[in-house]
């Protein structure tokens, strides 16, 4: 282990013992239609959370849901409104259904953020990726569990 | 018998509407829809003129005829743009850009446009303005009938790290709302099309590039067999509707 301290090697070994990074995909856990255990026994944040969820570039869930912010003007409606998620929905449940929603509805448009197998096509960029690494689907869980009314 | 007759009326018009695909002009703003009716406002214009122009304009070999030497004036091609995507008699799936560009090499013995280049979508947008208004009406029997089925796999194909196929938004979801945007039906008769996005012209198959990279899956390059029988596909659901091209598009 000691050779991993020279650089270049430092990045590597960082990743190494990192939680697991936003190119890894975390083996599910499923029981019944949730997933109990947080991803890795990360803790989500759910101020970090909300963040993913307006982020057009990663979470981007505001182009087809609508969330109890009256200062994001321009909301999708393909996907139910998540007002009141957090008490319709077990933590577990929610994160199921952003691990993989087709887990709990084989004909879910809704794509699966943390899955790499199954796909077709996909972008170099973007292969053998998830679309939400462990920690942000944890913060997501986090936000969406606070969505209690 | 008349709620009887009340509710059958009703099941039709349902059923008139489930099936029926809108034309994309009626998706757009009051504003934009006015804007693609005017030509004197309209931006794509600028290349109709340009097209128009080439139309005229001697090839590089001073012994070849212009467009319009065999053709005649450009108003002979009201209609034409209705018609494709069209198989050629070699058997080529073309569209309206891959037939110039056909007629460039073949005919006049110049080297190609260029996919996407000024030149190619402004003799386009000539061509096809002189068909607007008028009904789509694509031919899908014999050669291109396995072309057609080709389409239609690739419209209902899950795609990407996104895993949407372009059946899920402009079939089961038109009419909703996606941010800013309602979905619409996803046809094509408004290209090449003046987007506001791109600040200029631009084909079908940079549309389709978009989609591609939206869902994150891999962009096939620009007249590509994937996006020609895209093409065809869109084009036969869009049959019977009027050819808006050069449309304005968000």
């Amino acid at each position: 282990m000691t050779a991993c301290w020279h650089a270049p090697l430092v990045a590597a070994c960082l990743l190494a013992l990192a939680p697991a990074g936003a190119s890894e995909v975390v083996p599910l856990q499923v029981s019944g239609d949730a997933i109990g255990q947080p991803l890795h026994g990360l803790s989500g944040d759910a101020a970090r959370g909300a963040l993913v969820v307006r982020n057009r570039e990663t979470g981007n869930c505001l182009i087809c849901h609508a969330i109890p912010d009256r200062t994001e003007r321009f909301q999708g409606e393909i996907g139910p409104p998540l007002a009141g998620v957090g008490l319709r929905l077990t933590e577990g449940q929610i994160r199921l259904r952003l691990v993989d929603p087709t887990q709990v509805n084989p004909g879910a448009i809704m794509p699966a953020y943390h899955r790499v197998s199954g796909l077709t096509n996909v972008d170099a960029r973007h292969a053998g990726r998830p679309v939400l690494g462990a920690q942000e689907i944890e913060d997501v869980v986090a936000y969406l569990a606070s969505l209690k009314e | 018998m008349r709620a009887g007759a009340a509710l059958l009326a009703c099941c039709w018009a349902a059923t008139a509407f489930a099936g029926e695909v809108r034309a994309p002009r009626a998706f757009l703003s009051p504003e934009l829809q006015a804007l693609q009716d005017d030509p004197a406002r309209h931006p794509g214009w600028l290349w109709v003129e340009q097209g128009e122009a080439l139309w005229r304009a001697a090839p590089p070999d001073p012994g070849k005829q212009t467009c319009a030497g065999c053709h005649g004036d450009i108003t002979g091609m009201s209609g034409v743009a209705a018609r494709y995507p069209s198989v050629a008699s070699d058997g080529a799936l073309l569209n309206l850009e891959l037939r110039i560009e056909r007629c460039r090499t073949e005919q006049q013995g110049a080297s190609a446009f260029g996919d996407e280049s000024e030149a190619l979508l402004s003799l386009t947008a000539a061509i096809a303005a002189r068909s607007r208004g008028q009904p789509v009406n694509v031919r899908i029997d014999g050669p291109a009938a396995a072309r057609l089925a080709e389409g239609r796999r690739l419209y209902s194909l899950r795609q990407g790290q996104l895993n949407l196929s372009c059946q899920q938004c402009h079939e089961e979801n038109v009419g909703k709302r996606l941010r800013g945007d309602i979905i619409s039906h996803g046809v094509g008769t408004g290209y090449p099309a003046y987007r506001l996005e791109w600040n200029g012209l631009g084909s079908l198959h940079r549309r389709l590039r978009a989609c591609s990279l939206g869902v994150r899956a891999v962009q096939a390059p620009f007249a590509s067999p994937d996006y020609l029988a895209l093409e065809l596909f869109l084009a036969d659901k869009a049959r019977g509707l009027a050819v808006e091209a050069p449309g304005i598009r968000r």
